[in-house]
């Protein structure tokens, strides 16, 4: 295979998918708080109408964009690169972005003739700053450059932790920041190792001269520690729920539903677009038993949780834990390896659109009732119908029940390890989803009780409708044609020997 | 013990003594300074690596020396925005712990769990 690193046919879109919400966030600093949002939701349509223009070229191409920046190829330049997981990432982050803002409008909109506030500001910023720093991560070529991207994802999100300054918050921000930058500096040796060893850091290159000796798996094993810590999983999980709970409800969804999904995003590159030459069964294995470890863990805390939230957000530490799934089921070019990828991506998609709009959700129904306690619940259901429908729906696709992405993930991932002969981790897939089902009837049991609930306030129809489009969409994913799965193996290497 | 490999020590014991503190002081502005200490080392080795280039005839390779550049600033624009946390959650609370148990005693009453203006 020659390496990608010419400029493509379609390559300037690339820059401009990081350029739009970069110029958002320079362009809301220099206009102040109230255009602030106007820009914002403004950009969200474009950056939609791009991340669609990519992911068209990539089909019609079936091959990945590439741009290669000043016109200078690697290894001297650095490239941008889009292939099919790429293009997919792009239109996930368009649309939970937008969702976001305009879900967090009640909140943090300015209209004439009251103040501008630092909270909005920053809100608004920090979401574009967010989106840029996705979509860098998802088009970057070069590992130093992904390092960047990295930080300014971090930089962007721990501000959106305790946008409204409460010391709990503050030191939950400060735990989560403390976190990522352990994983930062481990990443950033692996990348310096790397560099020495071969003398470039970028993907296609570097893919084609490791070889599997000490200093690529020292180098290796440095990288993924990082990006564990950067991504939650168990052991390091520590400063998620804090974190994600404490935070608005619209921050809350952008940080459950995107923003760990990018350092998961740089694990995949590492492992399945670097490293394809390394043997894949001892680091998969690994990775999938911190991975089962997550989904179980993560799901009995979920079960003792108090508060909505915390549930929320401690059930994102289970479905974290599938994601890890993908590298005992994927890696390799086996058979099977295809219907591994396609159930670690589908996974990534259904928990993403599922776990925002639950937050979306919970924070309705802590703005209706005053509070968030599960105790409290009792008879919500039916003050509040359309709020539990969401919660109801994204459950659905948490538990893996069909018809929903979560369904079709799971799937996808039994029939691996059954096909692949790796009947063990079948266990924590459907043992998660039993626990799954446990949290989310505790949810929905007491508020589907009778019971008198005076509500604070109604909560606005249109915000509602945000979360239940995000719930659908979960379950419309479990309908994926084949062509779905084609398009995301647009680009991996090995994807031509495993097909099936 | 020549130059490069003394220096290749010196990065992995200041990343080793960062590590160390990082994980054990358990206070947020030690384990700033550890994770500063991590850096040096990292940068260290960055800067060996740049030997590489002597191989094929140059001084050095400048593009390790740009990717150290780049690091430095990103691990002070990251010590700057954690010493503003801290200072922040001194100025709030008057005490600086990340103990989850220390805030547990005053839950939010907040409606939405978070807050804003």
């Amino acid at each position: 295979m020659t390496p990608l690193i010419a400029t493509t046919a379609g390559g300037p879109l690339l820059v401009l998918a990081i350029l739009l919400p970069a110029a958002g966030v320079l362009l809301s600093l220099a206009l102040g708080g109230r255009a602030a949002e106007k820009v914002a939701l403004g950009l969200t349509p474009l950056g939609f109408a791009l991340a669609w223009l990519i992911a068209m070229q990539v089909a019609a191409a079936g091959a990945p964009l590439v741009y290669a920046i000043g016109g200078l190829p690697p290894p001297l330049g650095i490239a941008l690169r889009a292939d099919g997981i790429s293009a997919v990432m792009l239109l996930v982050t368009a649309i939970i972005v937008a969702a976001a803002g305009f879900y967090a409008r009640a909140k943090f909109a300015t209209p004439d003739g009251t103040a501008e506030s630092r909270s909005a500001l920053t809100f608004w910023i920090m979401l574009q700053a967010i989106w840029a720093a996705l979509n860098l991560i998802f088009v970057g070529g070069d590992l130093f450059n992904l390092y960047v991207a990295l930080e300014l994802l971090t930089f962007a999100a721990v501000p959106l932790v305790c946008i409204d300054g409460r010391p709990e918050t503050l030191a939950a921000a400060l735990r989560y920041l403390l976190f990522a930058l352990f994983g930062s500096i481990c990443y950033l040796l692996g990348v310096a190792l790397l560099y020495g060893a071969y003398g470039t850091l970028d993907i296609s290159l570097l893919s084609q001269r490791v070889q599997p000796e000490a200093i690529v798996w020292t180098a290796a094993a440095l990288m993924t520690a990082g990006l564990l810590a950067k991504t939650a999983l168990f052991p390091l999980h520590l400063w998620l729920p804090p974190a994600h709970a404490n935070a608005p409800a619209a921050a809350s969804a952008v940080l459950s539903g995107l923003v760990v999904k990018g350092s998961f995003f740089l694990a995949l590159r590492l492992w399945f677009y670097v490293l394809p030459a390394l043997p894949s069964a001892a680091p998969g294995a690994v990775l999938g038993a911190l991975g089962s470890a997550a989904a179980v863990v993560g799901s009995v805390l979920a079960l003792r949780q108090a508060r909505l939230k915390l549930l929320v957000a401690y059930s994102t530490v289970a479905q974290i834990g599938y994601l890890f799934l993908v590298f005992p089921l994927g890696l390799g070019a086996h058979a099977w390896s295809a219907l591994g990828w396609g159930g670690g991506l589908m996974q990534i998609l259904a928990h993403a659109f599922a776990k925002a709009a639950m937050f979306f959700s919970a924070g309705l129904l802590a703005e209706a009732l005053g509070h968030d306690q599960i105790a409290g619940l009792r008879g919500a259901a039916r003050a509040l119908p359309l709020t539990f429908l969401t919660l109801g729906l994204g459950g659905l696709s948490l538990m893996g029940l069909p018809p929903s992405g979560g369904f079709e993930a799971k799937w996808l991932m039994l029939r691996t390890s059954a096909a692949s002969g790796q009947w063990i981790w079948s266990l924590p897939i459907l043992a998660g989803g039993l626990l799954a089902a446990g949290y989310v009837y505790r949810i929905l049991a007491p508020a589907l009780a009778e019971g008198e609930i005076e509500l604070r306030a109604r909560p606005q129809r249109a915000r509602e409708l945000i979360a239940l489009a995000l719930a659908m969409t979960a379950l419309v994913l479990g309908f994926a044609p084949q062509g779905f799965f084609d398009f995301i193996e647009i680009g991996r290497p090995l994807a031509a020997m495993s097909a099936p | 013990m020549t130059p490069p490999v003394l220096a290749g020590l010196a990065g992995a014991a200041l990343v080793g003594f960062g590590l160390y503190g990082l994980i054990l002081h358990p206070h947020p502005l030690r384990k700033l300074l550890a994770f500063n200490l991590i850096g040096s080392g990292v940068f260290l080795v960055f800067g060996i690596v740049a030997r590489r280039g002597a191989a094929a005839g140059l001084p050095f390779d400048p593009v390790p020396q740009a990717m150290v550049i780049t690091g430095i600033v990103v691990a002070f624009a990251a010590s700057a925005l954690a010493v503003a946390l801290i200072l922040r959650l001194a100025a709030v609370s008057g005490k600086v712990t990340l103990d989850p148990e220390a805030w547990a005693k005053t839950p939010s009453t907040r409606p939405d769990g978070g807050g804003g203006q």
